[in-house]
């Protein structure tokens, strides 16, 4: 396909794909360059291919100039300049809570919580739906697709709906029912499979070989999705007031986020748009599901495939694709992977909902049970400032915490049972 | 004997688009002489699953039947008559 766009320099390029300040792919392991284009897997060494860019002057007016979404970070992105003007989403600049209630409660000086269950569907996915999706137009993808263990299913679907494009989206048939309702009423062409999420996976690669104009957001266009999660990092330096915070907790499934939140601290202070110390980053997982976790302790670089088996479904990936970066990431900077009981998820959904009104889904939970574990075990600093993500929102992992909460009693309309109700306290 | 191999998309380019290949090896034969085998039916795949070290690389993972070879015995991992390999990349999450 050729297109004529003018680039950032508003020089006139032709015969490549618009994708803003992207100048072609690079393979993380070896360094082998690919052109831009739908190219996934190094063919070397089977390494991540990542996209390089040349950014050129980016300043924190021109950021704060842009829309209050993703899109003010779209130089930094592989998406056309003119993103923001395309019907999608819109997600991202979701809040970041100062949450002194739970910063009491564990001991810690200054907590933040990055709220995106805020987005459009309620998880950080929408932003690496929006801009795969992005890429993946200007790269001649007609219809969008995903294997999801339910948050990036909604997000497609939604993206797709607002797009006015076909979807696919596939989904291990034991997700939690609120995951599978949120993700069909979109009109999506949805299918449950019966295998783990590994599987589903496996058999999106298939597809994805088979169907050569489906882009399968983290599969045949996984380097422009990826990039999605950097904005989660420079929302956060931004909305610190352009700082960059000493201590962050972030939940591991793949990995990916993690590691493209580290690159989005290092690209502001590359670029000059912040001062400051590499944040020390901190890997959460849970028991049921830690390879990650468990090749830290042990000191090793591979990470060991693990069958999965923990209620915290959108962190269940028992082969992580970018488990060994997390290990380099983490161990460069300071930090650590560690991982708690479904027990602790539970406890860490409801601390938070209770000290700061906010209702975590189970990777959440998750987060904030190793916030706590990592604290307990003075492997966190409590006097430095601390940011925790969360990344999903408490209805759609409703199975969690049912069990465990729910009315102080039930009682007749008087006043007087309502008294001893109260007062069997 | 005949060992089974399945092969992953991205290298079926090697195997003229075909899944699941089949390679002759002797009884007592181990992962490294399936690979061998593999590669010098269709050369130049056993480059993209072994690094210039002649290791495994480190975003593929190879099962023996059900078994992730990195922590059996690794290349050395036994592949009697009728075994299944299996070579997949690293999963990428949703």
């Amino acid at each position: 396909m050729t297109i004529t766009h003018p680039s950032a320099s508003g020089v006139t390029r032709s015969g490549g794909p618009d994708l803003g300040r992207a100048t072609h792919l690079s393979c993380r392991e070896c360094g082998a360059d690919v052109p831009l284009g739908p190219h996934y897997a190094c063919l070397e060494c089977f390494g991540p291919l990542e996209v390089a860019y040349d950014f050129g002057a980016v300043t924190r007016e021109r950021i704060e100039s842009g829309p209050r979404s993703i899109w003010r970070y779209r130089d930094l992105l592989p998406v056309p300049a003119h993103v923001a003007d395309i019907p999608n989403t819109d997600p991202g600049f979701t809040p970041l809570v100062r949450a002194d209630n739970l910063a009491r409660e564990l001991g810690l000086k200054a907590l933040w919580i990055k709220n995106d269950a805020a987005n459009p569907t309620h998880s950080f996915k929408d932003r690496v739906v929006a801009v795969a999706l992005a890429a993946a137009r200007e790269l001649g993808f007609t219809v969008l697709a995903c294997p999801s263990t339910g948050n990036l299913a909604n997000a497609v679907a939604a993206a797709a709906a607002r797009a006015g494009i076909r979807s696919y989206v596939f989904i291990p048939s034991n997700l939690e029912q609120q995951k599978i309702t949120t993700s069909a009423v979109y009109g999506t062409t949805l299918v449950a499979v019966d295998g783990n999420y590994d599987d589903v996976n496996r058999l999106a690669s298939e597809l994805a070989g088979e169907h050569e104009d489906w882009a399968f957001v983290n599969v045949n266009v996984r380097p422009y999705y990826a990039e999605g999660s950097k904005t989660l990092g420079y929302e956060t330096v931004e909305q610190l007031g352009w700082r960059l915070p000493q201590q962050v907790v972030i939940p591991v499934a793949s990995g990916a986020q993690l590691v493209k939140v580290d690159k989005a601290f290092r690209e502001l202070v590359d670029l000059g748009v912040v001062e400051g110390e590499q944040p020390a980053i901190f890997g959460a997982q849970a028991t049921g599901c830690a390879p990650v976790a468990e090749a830290f302790k042990s000191g090793h670089d591979v990470v060991r495939p693990v069958r999965p088996d923990t209620i915290a479904k959108s962190l269940a990936i028992g082969n992580p694709a970018d488990g060994p970066y997390v290990l380099d990431v983490t161990r460069r900077t300071g930090g650590a992977v560690d991982d708690v009981t479904d027990d602790e998820v539970v406890e860490g959904i409801r601390l938070l909902a209770r000290t700061e009104g906010i209702f975590a889904e189970t990777a959440g939970g998750v987060t904030v049970a190793v916030l706590a574990k990592l604290l307990r075990e003075g492997k966190l600093d409590p006097g430095a400032e601390t940011v925790i993500f969360n990344t999903g929102m408490g209805l759609k992992t409703l199975d969690a915490v049912a069990p465990v909460v729910g009315p102080a009693g039930t009682i007749a309309p008087t006043t007087d049972a309502f008294h001893q109700l109260v007062s069997a306290d | 004997m005949t060992v089974a191999i399945r092969v992953p998309t991205i290298l079926r380019t090697y195997t003229n688009g075909e899944t699941d290949v089949t390679v002759d090896v002797n009884a007592d034969a181990t992962l490294g002489d399936v690979i061998a085998a593999l590669d010098a039916g269709y050369p130049g795949i056993g480059a993209r699953v072994l690094d210039d070290t002649g290791q495994i690389r480190r975003f593929v993972n190879v099962y023996v039947n059900d078994d992730d070879v990195r922590f059996a015995e690794g290349l050395s991992t036994p592949t009697p008559d009728g075994t299944k390999v299996s070579i997949i990349p690293a999963v990428a999450g949703g």
